[in-house]
């Protein structure tokens, strides 16, 4: 068998939304250099909707898939959803992932998370939707 | 285009190594220990197989033990030698920071017997400093073990030198020759080697088989309880068709061993002449000290997991010190050990050529890296840092 599945290898061979949102309104990034994952999410939210998902990714094939079906799992989505969004989610959508690479599913719902607390922390005027 | 670039991890088997082979699994089927004609036929087999094996390493018959591999080599060697040293007292062993973890896990089984192991550093360029090996010694040292060539970083150490200090101080000295033999010219009694691993599927026989070299003198502790097989050193029907094709292999390895050495040497500076190109990317190991075939690089700003996937859709098989490829946290031992930090020895690639290789091939790899680690590079949050100011270069 192979390591990755199909699913995993075209969300890696192919990335959606990669890039970086320059006037973003909620940015999350986390992993680090050493540990060999970073993932860097750009949210634009209106209206609590987030209408675009853009990230950058520095890691294997799976951490890169897992980012690319995180950002498609919540575009078009309200906030209120994507804060529900757990690694599992984003695993189950890549058909499954090694079990020694399922940190990578969990450092793209943080990263989501994390970029969604900034969107928060930026606008204090709105009450957060748990 | 198909590259195969990853004959550090195995290589394919020789013609020479598939025909000396296929008579001894059907035709001449016997068991070595059979006193039946088919059965001395194996034997003979294996009588040759050991005179053509030792006479390419310069050694005695007598001193060649097959095994299942360099594993088994390697844990055999250390375990004799630390069993031989603890007999008179001498719990003391050697070794370097950047062994095959045959090597490194082995050392780690004797320090929790109570073993006193020390690792000795190497130097930027991936050798030991041949002055911190004579300071290591100390009275109760039983073994230093330093292997010929590395295996992800291809560097070469002075075993000579090496072999004479050890010889001096009377220390039995052991090197993991896995990646040197059929490669570089190894000669036991010219550089006083007394123990020497090597494991035939780095040389074009097949995998499962190698052998062990043991001067004269140094007693050898069976790891596996048995038949009287391999003068009762290592008990088990011998792999006849494996041994028969391990000699055939290693003879023609040594017999084109400068002219394939002479081509590999050119083709792969030319390959790390063009790797070089690629910004912020940098050799690992000396760039002369190393095996003809063995390129490595750092580059920076991105993972080796991701470089990997990418190449093999261009054809090209490879490897990578990255953690996500060993199934570890951490990257390389061998590149930390260089002095790597670990975001950069994530970023690692090693190309091991094979004997056909040629310049269009390399000309393609230099083409399709320098292409995956800009576009890899294209979506990453570290050299986004590095460019922006954020990061510091290191590379
Ligand atoms: C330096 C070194 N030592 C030991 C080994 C282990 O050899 P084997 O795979 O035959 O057990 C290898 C190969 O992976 C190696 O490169």
């Amino acid at each position: 068998m192979a390591l990755y599945s199909e699913k995993v290898m075209d969300h890696f061979r192919n990335p959606r939304n990669v890039g970086v949102i320059e006037d973003a309104d909620g940015v999350g990034e986390v992993g680090n250099a050493k540990c060999g994952d970073i993932m860097k999410m750009y949210l634009k939210i209106e209206d609590g909707i987030i209408t675009d998902a853009k990230f950058e990714t520095f890691g294997c094939g799976s951490a890169i898939a897992s980012s690319s079906m995180a950002t498609e799992l919540i575009k078009g989505r309200p906030v209120s959803e994507a804060l529900q969004l757990t690694n599992k989610a984003v695993a189950e959508a890549l058909d499954g992932l090694p079990a020694h690479k399922i940190h990578c599913s969990v450092l793209a719902e943080e990263a989501i998370k994390n970029a969604l607390d900034d969107y928060y922390a930026r606008h204090p005027d709105i009450a957060r939707e748990e | 285009m198909i590259i195969y670039a990853d004959n550090a991890a195995t290589t394919p088997m020789s013609e020479a190594a598939i025909r000396a082979m296929t008579p001894y699994l059907r035709e001449c089927c016997g068991n070595p220990s059979s006193l039946y004609a088919l059965g001395q036929a194996a034997r003979e087999a294996l009588d040759s197989a050991r005179e053509r094996i030792a006479r390419c390493i310069n050694a005695e018959p007598r001193s060649i033990i097959f095994t299942s591999g360099g594993s088994e080599s390697d844990n055999q060697a250390i375990l004799s030698a630390a069993a031989n040293g603890k007999a008179k007292g001498k719990t003391h062993v050697i070794t370097t920071s950047i062994e095959h973890h045959a090597v490194l896990h082995t050392a780690k089984k004797l320090q929790k017997q109570g073993f006193d192991v020390t690792y000795l550093p190497v130097g930027e360029n991936g050798i030991v400093d041949i002055n911190e090996l004579e300071k290591a010694i100390r009275p109760d040292t039983c073994l230093v073990s330093v292997m010929t060539a590395n295996n992800e970083i291809g560097t070469i150490q002075p075993v000579a030198q090496i072999g004479e200090l050890c010889k001096e101080r009377g220390v039995c000295f052991h090197t993991d020759a896995v990646q040197a033999v059929g490669h570089l010219p190894v000669d036991v009694a010219a550089q006083k080697i007394d123990m020497l691993s090597a494991s035939a599927h780095k040389f074009h026989g097949p995998k499962g088989v190698g052998f062990l070299y043991a001067a004269r003198g140094v007693k050898l502790v069976p790891l596996i309880e048995g038949g009287a097989q391999e003068r009762n050193l290592r008990a088990g029907t011998e792999n006849v068709a494996g041994i028969a094709a391990m000699a055939a292999a290693l003879e023609e390895s040594v017999a084109n061993m400068h002219k394939n050495a002479k081509k590999l040497t050119r083709l792969r500076d030319k390959l790390i002449r063009g790797l070089s190109l690629i910004p912020h990317s940098a050799l690992n190991g000396d760039a002369e000290k190393r095996l003809p075939s063995n390129v490595n690089f750092c580059f920076e700003g991105i993972e080796g997991e991701s470089l990997l996937l990418l190449l093999d859709d261009k054809g090209i098989s490879a490897s990578s010190g990255s953690a996500c490829t060993s199934g570890s946290l951490d990257p390389s031992h061998v590149l930390l050990a260089i002095g790597r930090p670990h975001a950069v020895a994530h970023g690692s690639l090693r190309l091991s050529l094979g004997e056909d290789a040629n310049d269009e091939e390399v000309e393609y790899i230099i083409s399709a890296v320098s292409e995956v680690v800009a576009y890899l590079r294209g979506f990453s949050p570290v050299w986004r840092d590095l460019n922006s100011g954020k990061g510091k270069f290191i590379l």
